[in-house]
C-alpha cells in the first residue's frame, strides 16, 4: 500500500462532508481510534485483552497438557522448569495449561457479568432520570438498598442459597454489580433530559421510550463502557475470591480464584502454585483498567469535540 | 375564520411562581405575529405553554379551532413546530443532520424519508454535502438551517420561533430571518415569533403583542410600533432603550 492511498484514505474518513451514513460513522470512529491509541499505556491494555481473547479461543492448541488430568506419581509439586514452564500443582497438573484453560472461565464471567449488569443498569438509570417522580424515587431506593450491601458479601449469600458453582457466582455478581451503573446513567439522563434537543425531539410526538432508547442512551453509553471496563478488574476479583472460597467455579475447572485457593497450602514451600494464577488475574486486571482509562479518554463526550 | 391559535387567559405555574397571568392571544392564519418584552417577562414561557413543554394551570390554548387537552397527539405535532432560540443546544450531539431529520419522518410514518430529506435541506439552503454531517462540523448559522429544515420537515402550518437568531452574529442573523420570510410565504404559514429585538419584530411581524412580568401590557400593529403610536409608558421605554445608549450632555 503506497503512503498516497494510505493518506487518501485518512482524508476520506476525516472528510468534513461525509457522503453517505457509513463514511460519517467511520470517521467518527476513526477520530475516537487515533485518540485512544496515542495513549500509548491504553494501548497495552488493549493488546493484553485481545491476547487473553486470543489464548481463551486457542488454549486446546497452546496448552502443553490437559489442563485436568496430571501424572500423579512423577511429577507433583516441580518447581518451573523448561518442561513444565510455571511448573505443576499437587495433583501433578501442569500449571501453565490450567492457567491457559483457565482463561476461558474468567472471560466468561466477565463477559456474562458485562452483559447482565450494564443493560440492567442502563435501563433502570435512564428509565428513573427520564420519568422522575415516583418512578425515579422507587427505583433509585431499591438501587440504593442493593448499593448498601457489601458485594462480595450479598454475592456470597446469593450463592449459598444457589448452590456453589461458577453460573450462580456469576448471576451473584451480576446482580450485586448494576447499581453503579444505575446511577451512572441517571446521573447523565438528567444532565441531558431537559435539553433542547430532548424536547425538540419531544415536539416531534415521539414517545417516552423512543426517547429514552434512541436519543438518551446512546448519550449514557460511553461513560457506561468506561466503567463497566474499569468494573471488569473487580469482577474478575470476585470471582476468584468467590472460587478462593470455595463458591465459585469447583475443581477440577481450571479457574484461577480456585486455583489459588488449593495452591495457598503451600505457598511457602511452592510459591508457584498459587503464584502463578495470582499473576495471572494480576496481569489481566491491569489490562482491563488500563483499557477503561483509555477508553474514557476517547470516548468522553466532554472532551474534545465528539 | 376560526383563528390559527388562541390563547384565552393562560396561566402557567412553575413550582408557585405565576409565570403567565392569564395572558389571552388571538394569531389567524398567515399572519406573522410578535411577542416582545425584556427577559423574564413570559413570551418564551407563552410558546413553551403552546408547544406543551410548560405547565399550564388554567385557560385554553386551541389550534386551529380544537382546543388543547394537556396531553398533545400527533396531528397536533404535524400542525405546530417549533424553532429553538439555541442552535448549539438544540440539535442532538451524537447524531448526523440526515439522522435529525428522518426521526421525525419516522415518528408519523412517512414512506419517502429520502426524497423529504433532500428537499428540506435544498429548502433551507443546505446542500448534499450537509447531509451526514454531525452537529459540531457545522456554525451557528448551519445549525439553525437545520432546526427550521427540521421543523418544516413535517409541514406544519404553524412555527412557534423562540429568538430564532439571537444567537447568531448581525450577518447570519439576516440570512436567517430572509430564508424564514421566504418559507412563510412559499407554503403560507402563521409564524408565532418570540423576540427581544423590537427591530427583528417590525420587520418580521404584523402585529405584536408588547409583555411584562407575565402579563399583556399591549397589542399593537407593527405600522405602529414604526411611528411610535404606543399608548404604555412600558412600551415606550421599550422603544427607547432598543434606540440604544444615548449619552446626556
Amino acid at each position: 500500500m503506497s503512503a498516497e492511498v494510505v493518506q487518501s484514505r485518512r482524508d476520506w474518513l476525516l472528510s468534513e462532508r461525509p457522503a453517505s451514513r457509513m463514511q460519517a460513522r467511520l470517521g467518527r470512529a476513526y477520530v475516537a481510534w487515533r485518540r485512544f491509541s496515542a495513549n500509548r499505556l491504553a494501548f497495552v491494555g488493549l493488546l493484553i485483552i485481545i491476547a487473553l481473547l486470543v489464548i481463551a479461543a486457542l488454549a486446546g492448541a497452546l496448552a502443553p497438557y490437559s489442563p485436568t488430568f496430571g501424572d500423579l506419581k512423577n511429577s507433583r509439586l516441580l518447581a518451573p522448569s523448561a518442561e513444565h514452564w510455571f511448573g505443576t500443582d499437587d495433583l501433578g497438573r501442569d500449571i501453565l495449561s490450567r492457567i491457559l484453560y483457565g482463561s476461558r472461565w474468567t472471560l466468561y464471567v466477565v463477559i456474562l457479568v458485562a452483559i447482565i449488569a450494564a443493560p440492567i443498569g442502563l435501563l433502570v438509570g435512564t428509565i428513573a432520570g427520564y420519568a422522575g417522580g415516583w418512578t425515579d424515587a422507587i427505583l433509585m431506593r431499591i438501587t440504593d438498598i442493593v448499593l448498601a450491601f457489601p458485594k462480595l458479601i450479598l454475592a456470597l449469600a446469593f450463592v449459598a442459597a444457589l448452590g456453589p458453582g461458577i453460573e450462580n457466582a456469576v448471576l451473584a455478581i451480576a446482580i450485586t454489580s448494576w447499581p453503579p451503573y444505575a446511577r451512572i446513567a441517571r446521573a447523565e439522563t438528567l444532565t441531558v433530559r431537559n435539553s433542547d434537543y430532548i424536547k425538540a425531539v419531544q415536539l416531534m410526538g415521539a414517545s417516552p421510550f423512543r426517547i429514552v432508547l434512541r436519543h438518551i442512551m446512546p448519550l449514557c453509553i460511553s461513560s457506561l463502557i468506561v466503567r463497566v471496563t474499569l468494573d471488569m478488574a473487580g469482577i474478575i476479583l470476585t470471582a476468584a475470591g468467590l472460587g478462593f472460597l470455595g463458591l465459585g467455579a469447583q475443581p477440577p475447572l481450571p479457574e484461577w480464584g480456585t486455583m489459588i485457593a488449593s495452591g495457598r497450602r503451600f505457598v511457602l514451600d511452592q510459591w508457584w502454585v498459587a503464584g502463578a494464577p495470582g499473576f495471572a488475574i494480576l496481569i489481566v486486571s491491569l489490562g482491563f483498567n488500563l483499557l477503561g482509562d483509555g477508553l474514557r479518554d476517547a470516548l468522553d463526550p466532554r472532551s474534545g469535540d465528539q | 375564520m376560526t383563528s390559527a391559535i388562541a390563547v384565552d387567559r393562560l396561566e402557567v405555574i412553575f413550582d408557585r411562581f405565576r409565570a403567565l397571568k392569564g395572558v389571552s392571544l388571538d394569531v389567524q392564519p398567515g399572519e406573522s405575529f410578535g411577542l416582545v418584552g425584556e427577559s423574564g417577562s413570559g413570551k418564551s414561557t407563552l410558546l413553551r405553554a403552546i408547544a406543551g413543554l410548560a405547565p399550564v394551570a388554567s385557560g385554553s390554548i386551541a389550534v386551529n379551532g380544537k382546543t388543547l387537552g394537556t396531553r398533545r397527539d400527533k396531528a397536533f405535532y404535524r400542525e405546530v413546530q417549533m424553532v429553538f432560540q439555541d442552535p448549539y443546544g438544540s440539535l442532538h450531539p451524537r447524531q448526523t443532520v440526515d439522522r435529525l431529520l428522518q426521526e421525525p419522518l419516522a415518528i408519523h410514518g412517512f414512506a419517502d424519508g429520502e426524497k423529504r430529506i433532500q428537499q428540506a435541506l435544498d429548502e433551507v439552503g443546505l446542500g448534499n454535502g450537509f447531509r451526514f454531517r454531525y452537529s459540531h462540523q457545522l456554525s451557528g448559522g448551519q445549525r439553525q438551517r437545520v432546526a427550521i429544515a427540521r421543523a418544516l420537515i413535517l409541514e406544519p402550518s404553524i412555527l412557534l420561533l423562540d429568538e430564532p437568531t439571537s444567537a447568531l452574529d448581525a450577518s447570519v442573523q439576516a440570512e436567517v430571518l430572509n430564508l424564514l420570510e421566504e418559507v412563510r410565504r412559499r407554503r403560507k404559514l402563521t409564524f408565532l415569533m418570540v423576540s427581544h429585538d423590537l427591530a427583528i419584530i417590525t420587520h418580521m411581524c404584523e402585529r405584536l403583542m408588547v409583555m411584562q412580568s407575565g402579563e399583556a401590557v399591549e397589542n399593537l400593529a407593527a405600522s405602529d410600533l414604526v411611528e411610535r403610536r404606543v399608548t404604555k409608558d412600558y412600551t415606550r421605554n421599550l422603544l427607547r432603550a432598543s434606540d440604544g445608549f444615548v449619552r446626556t450632555a
